[in-house]
């Protein structure tokens, strides 16, 4: 019977998405470069690391040894781009999942519990979030060394859940405004049933805009600070110290700067684009 | 008025002590010190140099010389750039990145607020599309991206300006920074301004105006821009934040002598006292601008005042 | 200069306005959209015309169009003349320099029809020195004349305050000072009185029927209050799906109306005489409040004083099994935290709420969620009131989930299809959502639920102010059918005496918070005794062309004081015509009055009623 009932409201959004081409164009792309950066390196005969000794500097070719070039060590561009992708995608995954949950129970909470508590809980958040995220980051950093994927992922996650509460305990006040939530203690539902069989699910659609919305940020994050020489470090290829790597070579091989940078630059602008269109699919009177 | 104010104040000044309080315990209670990377140290020579910057003594008893030292404008010795004191690099690189970060906000306000407005007068017509997707397109773009490219356009390429460097900050140089840092910002705005401003336009107040043969550019000017810049003035704090994130990369990418490097090799180092001081300066630094757009804020609203 | 020509007859008895086959389209993703159809009618100088429909049905997407306001998918064709002028397809600047100028517009909803960030005083303003070019002096000496026109007590201070800081009724009455400012030849007022309480809405069409015979103004009222046209206008026009159905004077349209829509309108606001069904005697008492008190206490902050907001003092009063009790009064005045301390959905200041002999204070937790299974409530707001995750089946079913987690599915099905068919819904919508539902079904959605456990006390807030008419009276019809058959205890809160008048036995009047009077429905309709009562039964709205304008002239000034600074002794009389100085040194007493625990709260009703 729930299947049933999610069934008719996410049918509709579905349809609105579907409706929506950019996002569908988004979609598939997305797949498609997830796709290609899980069997790519499988099938190409180089590794992330592996040196090309013959192969200094190539720019790009079709037909060449090396797609899309190599680097001054003589690395293969597209292998480390693609493993850059795959570890940027599973980074920022992990960490939209963590961040969104931590951001989804926190707002909860907040917003059902109300009063002293709710202020306190959000004060914390408006304080972390007039700051800059990277402080943060950097007091990890400074607390465990660089370099760990652990300490970048509790980096970025403790960042993006920020955002999630916010609007997550928004939602909540508004529902708990609702007739039906006090219609539902009138009914005589204990606190916990009230919260799991009314908010959370009317708190879905917008956690799941918001996770998907979280993932590019995510992204973009962690390449920042990999470009800053604070996330992933060599020999790991990521999006960010790739692109940093690039830059400084950028007036002898630009396409070190430009194969890493548009592979990120479509990975974000199709997140954002599924995101909106998810967005407008599942709340029609915003577009 | 005035209340609405001193409670704003009243509010930051103890979060600027929080986040001092948090930040030195924090760096204080990691493991590996700064000398930690010098593996040719013996313990003796070791112990005396944590004597000679106090990091021997009892966490209370450092915490409270911090805060007097603090009182003094003093943020205590560099650890790895030992011939500086904290506060000499702070007050070599802060008025660079100070002038960067202020005039991208102002740049990326006065480009953004006027395009999210014609765009929403615009409304549905080719110009609104192209600046929508515009607008899209600048959020998605991250500045390590934006920087880098816009330096092998401009500079390389066409060579109408200077790559990188700074040359005792002739505007020339700063322009590239200025504006790959307003870009994500400006873009932000433009959309928020947009939807913000289509949103009054709906309500009953403007329909209510326009009754009253006031005139379209009236009812915009008098009537709906001062609500439709709330959500604007307030995303003005976190772009703050945005701003001085974004200004570390500007100041790799283009080479400044700004603070913000500071910041990053700080951590890099382990440095203590200097990544403490940068937080402190950039947090009471942001933290002031969010108390201005607070009281912008509530300039703007009278409602919020009453809370 | 292009500009309208004035023929000089115009505004004399000539008409003022004309819409000529006017029509109304919209375009949307699903086609185009009609919302009025081939309209033509005219309004003369002095003239007040009263337009009649349910929501939706076009009245004033009508004007909107005339007035070149409609929303930009919006099309319209015919004609519109004003003073013999054609108002379609003319220029927006000269289309400026009639509206606010020559047309004045009230709209429905005074607290979103104000800019929000600006004073009273510069938005009165502004249209003056617009249209009229006034110095900034000689249009705030003018706008002060004007809010003391419209009776805004305490002009001169308003004028530097802005919206949030006045009530409906004060806002109301700014946006005629700026509809009239500019001596307008006509005035539209759209709803103008849906939003407020029924004493501030006599007050506010005395205010506007005033205005027409001293300005000899046309004036067209939108509205689907039939009362309000009764009491103010001339002629009447009903529209009905986009289309003009009746016109004609107003004593033949509403005293022999040709058109059966017609008829029904009127129906439902008809006066009934109240329910034949005397109270139950010697009935047990099912619920008993002693002294029940409320208090929100509101926070300080910052440099901040906290205050408490007393939303409920000393109630005290009995419900016999089977009695039908009505909740009235202004908003602000305690009805629905009334209805929320009965039901111990939070909590008392002080007071007892006894029901079946067990007082519900002293309940835990769990054995309160049990009791609530024979305590339940219907809500005002039919949509919001039902979760939009959830099918009709498992809203109505809920209840039982909750209180007999026992039962087998087959069973709980055929209880959830009995009930439906008890509240006159097809099984056939088990499946749909809430906003697949109209308002009436999902109200009658919402009693299905509370009724499905057989509960012994209903608690019913506002339950029919959010539907229209026809609809009123059908869930009302619901409600008594179910009392009928199942010796049902109720407790029945609306603003709406009519409503009131024609389910419960006996009625309570509050008053910030305040008992002010108890007594039997007839009773207490036929002779009030407390002043306030008084008041709330004279703005009771009749369509009766013939008595009406004289009961709405007899309208009083005034609204309740805010409740977290109540007048010192009796709280009513900052607004009674009768208060001596007594009446603010001393509480009144509740002296109970006749057996059957009718009662009143005021120093001098004895010397009143003997008057």
């Amino acid at each position: 019977m729930s299947e049933r009932r999610g069934g008719a409201l996410w049918g509709a959004a579905l349809r609105r998405l579907r409706a929506n081409r950019p996002a569908c164009l988004a979609l598939a792309l997305l797949l498609g470069v997830a796709l290609l950066a899980l069997l790519a390196p499988l099938a190409s005969p180089w590794a992330y690391d592996s040196l090309d000794w013959r192969h200094l500097a190539q720019p790009p070719a079709l037909g060449a040894a090396h797609w899309f070039g190599t680097d001054r060590l003589g690395r293969d561009l597209f292998v480390r781009t693609l493993h850059g992708v795959r570890l940027s995608l599973l980074i920022s995954v992990l960490a939209s999942v963590l961040s969104v949950g931590i951001g989804l129970a926190w707002g909860t909470i907040a917003g059902f519990a109300g009063g002293r508590l709710d202020e306190w809980m959000m004060r914390f958040v408006d304080v972390l979030y007039s700051l800059p995220y990277l402080f943060l980051v950097i007091v990890l950093n400074t607390l465990v060394g660089r370099g760990s994927i652990a300490v970048l992922l509790l980096g970025v996650a403790a960042v993006g859940w920020l955002t999630t509460a916010r609007i997550v305990r928004g939602q909540t006040l508004q529902l708990k405004r609702r007739e039906f939530i006090e219609a539902a203690r009138a009914t005589g539902l204990p606190t916990r049933a009230i919260l799991l069989r009314h908010i959370v699910p009317n708190l879905a659609g917008t956690v799941a805009v918001y996770a998907t919305l979280t993932v590019p940020q995510m992204i973009l994050f962690e390449s920042f600070l990999s470009f800053l020489g604070l996330g992933v470090q060599e020999p790991h290829a990521s999006l960010g110290n790739l692109i940093n790597a690039g830059a400084q070579e950028m007036e002898s091989a630009p396409w070190m700067l430009l194969v890493p940078a548009v592979f990120l630059v479509l990975l974000l602008v199709c997140l954002n684009l599924l995101g909106d269109g998810l967005r407008d699919a599942l709340d029609p009177r915003e577009s | 008025m005035l209340r609405y104010a001193l409670r704003r104040i009243a509010v930051t000044v103890p979060t600027l002590l929080v986040i001092i309080t948090l930040s030195f315990a924090l760096e204080r209670l990691a493991p590996g010190g700064p000398f930690d990377q010098e593996q040719t140290l013996t313990p003796a020579v070791r112990a005396n140099l944590d004597r000679l910057y106090g990091l021997d003594r009892p966490f209370l008893v450092q915490y409270g010389r911090y805060l007097e030292a603090l009182a003094h404008g003093d943020f205590g010795p560099s650890l790895s750039q030992r011939d500086f004191s904290v506060g000499e690099l702070i007050r070599q690189g802060l008025p660079l990145s100070v002038t960067i970060g202020l005039a991208a906000v102002l740049l990326a306000i006065l480009a953004g607020v006027p395009a999210g407005i014609l765009a929403a007068l615009a409304r549905g017509r080719a110009g609104d599309h192209a600046l929508t997707a515009l607008a899209g397109l600048g959020i998605a773009l991250p500045t390590f991206v934006t920087g880098p490219a816009l330096a092998l356009v401009f500079g390389l390429y066409l060579h109408w300006l200077p790559v990188a460097g700074w040359e005792r900050g002739a505007p020339r140089y700063l322009v590239l920074p200025v504006v790959t840092l307003a870009i994500p910002v400006a873009a932000y705005l433009a959309r928020l301004t947009r939807a913000s401003l289509l949103e009054v336009l709906r309500t009953h107040y403007v329909l209510s105006a326009r009754a009253r043969g006031l005139g379209a550019a009236r009812v915009l000017w008098h009537h709906a821009l001062k609500p439709a810049l709330l959500p604007v003035v307030s995303y003005l704090g976190p772009a703050m934040a945005f701003i001085v994130t974004g200004s570390l990369v500007i100041e790799t990418v283009f080479a400044l002598p700004g603070s913000g490097r500071y910041l990053v090799q700080g951590a890099i180092d382990r440095d203590y006292p200097l990544v403490l001081g940068m937080v402190i300066v950039y947090a009471a630094f942001t933290l002031t601008l969010n108390l201005a757009a607070d009281l912008l804020y509530g300039w703007l609203d009278p409602g919020a005042r009453h809370e | 200069m292009r500009s309208i020509p004035v023929s000089p007859e115009a505004g004399g008895g000539g008409a003022v306005l004309e819409l000529e086959r006017l029509a109304v389209t919209f375009a949307t993703a699903g086609g185009e959209v009609s919302a009025a159809t081939d309209v033509t009618l005219a309004v003369a100088g002095g003239e007040c015309l009263g337009v009649v429909g349910e929501s939706g049905a076009g009245k004033s997407q009508t004007f909107l169009a005339a007035l070149g306001l409609l929303a930009a998918n919006g099309r319209v064709r015919g004609s519109a003349r004003f003073q013999g002028g054609e108002l379609l397809g003319l220029a927006p600047a000269a289309l400026d320099r009639v509206r606010g100028a020559r047309i004045g517009v009230v709209f429905q909803d005074p607290l979103t029809s104000l800019t929000p960030h600006l004073t009273v005083g510069a938005q009165l303003t502004e249209v003056l020195r617009h249209h009229l070019q006034l110095t900034a002096a000689a249009a705030r000496r003018r706008a002060l004349t004007l809010l003391e026109r419209v009776q805004l007590s305490d002009a001169q201070r308003r004028l530097g305050q802005y919206p949030h800081e006045l009530s409906g009724g004060m806002r109301q009455r700014v946006m005629i000072a700026i509809a009239i400012a500019c001596g307008p030849a006509l005035l539209i007022a759209d709803e103008p009185t849906t939003a407020l309480d029924v004493t501030v809405q006599a007050q506010i069409l005395r205010l506007l029927a005033e205005l027409k015979r001293e300005r000899a103004m046309a004036m067209v009222l939108i509205t689907h209050d039939l009362g309000a046209v009764a009491g103010i206008a001339d002629r009447v026009a009903v529209m009905r799906a986009g289309r003009l159905i009746e016109t004609g004077p107003v004593a033949s349209v509403l005293g022999a109306p040709r058109e059966p829509y017609t008829r029904e309108l009127l129906r439902s606001v008809a006066p009934v005489s109240a329910p034949a069904s005397a109270p139950v005697a010697a009935a047990p008492v099912a619920l008993a409040l002693e002294e029940v008190s409320v208090a929100y206490p509101l926070r300080g902050g910052w440099l901040r004083r906290a205050a408490t907001l007393r939303a409920l003092s000393g109630v005290t009063l009995e419900l016999a099994a089977g009695e039908a009790l009505g909740v009235v009064g202004e908003s602000g005045g305690g009805k629905s935290t009334l209805a929320r301390a009965v039901l111990a959905l939070l909590p008392l200041a002080a007071g007892r709420v006894v029901w079946l002999g067990r007082s519900l204070g002293t309940l835990t937790p769990r054995e309160l969620r049990a009791a609530r299974a024979g305590l339940q409530m219907v809500f005002q707001d039919p949509l919001g009131s039902l979760d939009p995750r959830m099918t009709v089946e498992e809203i109505v079913g809920e209840p039982l989930a909750v209180h007999r987690p026992g039962l087998e599915p087959a069973a709980r099905r055929a209880a959830i299809a009995t009930m439906l068919e008890r509240v006159e819904l097809g099984t056939s919508l088990l499946g749909r959502y809430p906003h697949e539902l109209s308002g009436g079904q999902c109200q009658r959605v919402g009693i299905a639920r509370a009724m499905i456990l057989e509960p012994r006390l209903l608690v019913c807030d506002e339950p029919l102010s959010a539907l229209d008419g026809p609809t009123q009276r059908q869930i009302l019809a619901l409600l008594a059918g179910l009392r009928r058959e199942s010796a049902l205890t109720l407790l029945f809160v609306s603003h709406n005496l009519a409503l009131v008048r024609q389910l419960c036995e006996r009625v309570l009047v509050l008053y910030l918070g305040r008992m002010m009077e108890l007594g039997g429905t007839e009773q207490l309709y036929r002779e009030p005794r407390h002043p306030y009562t008084q008041e709330l039964i004279a703005a009771v709205p009749v369509a009766d062309p013939a008595i009406q304008p004289a009961r709405l002239a007899r309208a009083r000034p005034g609204e309740p004081p805010s409740p977290l600074a109540p007048p010192s002794g009796c709280v009513y009389r900052t607004r009674c015509p009768y208060a001596v100085a007594r009446c603010a040194e001393q509480v009144p007493a509740w002296e109970t009055v006749a057996e059957g625990g009718a009662g009143i709260a005021c120093h001098r009703w004895r010397e009143l009623s003997g008057a």
